[in-house]
């Protein structure tokens, strides 16, 4: 067994690491949404699936070849000592759904990036935490040229459950960045009361 | 993700052993091979914290190898998260939970199972959250 930190004597001594997803289509923003709020790093996870594939952000040319490692994004924001919030974005290929499993567990929620464009590249992403009941929002990056929806019409062509933020950023603001992740936490601790109500009612 | 354990290398016809699986195999090799951690069996998560076991024998331990001590130096300045000793070392998320189990075998650090949302004390923690991103 893990020998897990003596069970937190004061919330305090015990250092918090939450976790939030960025989830999209391919080419949507993750990447450049989580360097946008937070110092990036690459993380290399591997992959025996023989379908996993090489990421599209690879600049080497070498399409040919089928590595067995996949790149994911990896930022981290400190808030204290001993409070981190974690962002993890994956490759936006469908190949790499798996790599979701193993991330949503635990996850304090997720943001769902969108472009008003493509709109349906971000549904198997909304099925996911829907269907798993991860808190999540749904940001739609205003790349420049897109017309600029109302957040009701995303939300009504994603059938969102009401409730669901939809926000408007660009992922290459930090500011823009931050107040998606602001909402998202705001979000996800509105779900998380909610269904303490729900428990204890 | 594939579990470590399910996809088992020794499998016929998988792809493990396959030329152009060459990425793949390399790093495993600072394992010996082996793709999950020991006895204990525990995934860690990718945030889980590893911390240098105040209780860890002194002196060198002849078992571990370069990576394992990579791992070790990386905790010394603080805390990590399993995610950050794979990026920081640049050895694969897999390698980095292999390697992990052994220290954790041996006494050298501890690893804490992340807090899950659902039980995170108070709304408190979440408030102090978004107070920091707001001060970012
Ligand atoms: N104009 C504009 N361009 C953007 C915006 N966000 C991202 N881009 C650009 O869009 C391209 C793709 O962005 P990435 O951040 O790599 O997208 P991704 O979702 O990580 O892509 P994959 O990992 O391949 O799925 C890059 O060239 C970015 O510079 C935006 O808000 N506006
Ligand atoms: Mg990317």
């Amino acid at each position: 067994m893990v020998p897990e930190h003596p069970d937190a004597p004061a919330g305090e001594t015990t250092a918090l690491a939450l976790k939030i997803l960025v989830a999209g289509g391919f080419g949507v923003g993750k990447t450049t949404l989580v360097g946008a709020v937070s110092e990036i790093r690459p993380l290399r996870t591997e992959e025996m699936l023989s379908e996993a594939g090489r990421t599209v952000d690879d600049t080497d040319g070498v399409d040919h070849k089928v590595t067995t490692t996949v790149a994911m994004d990896f930022g981290r924001i400190t808030i204290r000592s001993g409070l981190s919030l974690y962002l993890f974005g994956t490759p936006g290929q469908d190949r790499f759904w798996f790599l979701w499993d193993e991330l949503a567990q635990g996850a304090l929620g997720a943001v769902v990036l969108a472009d008003t464009r493509r709109l349906e590249d971000c549904f198997p992403a909304v099925d996911y935490f829907e269907h798993r009941k991860i808190p999540f929002v749904v940001a739609v990056n205003c790349f420049s040229g897109a017309r600029r929806h109302d957040a009701r019409d995303v939300c009504r062509a994603l059938d969102l459950d009401p409730g669901t933020p939809v926000v408007l950023c660009d992922a290459r603001e930090r500011a823009s960045g931050k107040e998606v992740l602001i909402q998202l936490v705001e979000y996800a601790g509105r779900m998380h009361t909610a269904r303490l109500l729900d428990s204890v009612g | 993700m594939t579990d470590d354990t399910t996809g088992a290398p020794r499998e016929p016809g998988s792809q493990w052993y396959d030329h152009e699986a060459g990425p793949l195999v390399r790093p495993y090799a600072v394992t010996g091979g082996r793709t999950a951690p020991g006895p204990s069996g525990v995934r860690f998560d990718l945030i889980a914290l590893v911390t240098l076991d105040p209780a860890a024998p002194a002196g060198d331990d002849p078992a571990l190898g370069p990576e394992h001590r990579a791992l070790v130096d990386l905790c010394r300045p603080e805390t990590q998260s399993v995610a950050e000793l794979a990026a920081g070392s640049d050895l694969p998320v897999g390698v980095v939970r292999v390697l992990l189990g052994d220290l954790l075998e041996r006494g050298r650090v501890t690893v804490s199972r992340p807090v899950p949302p659902a039980q995170l004390p108070d709304e408190r923690v979440l408030r102090e959250v978004i107070a920091g991103l707001r001060a970012l």
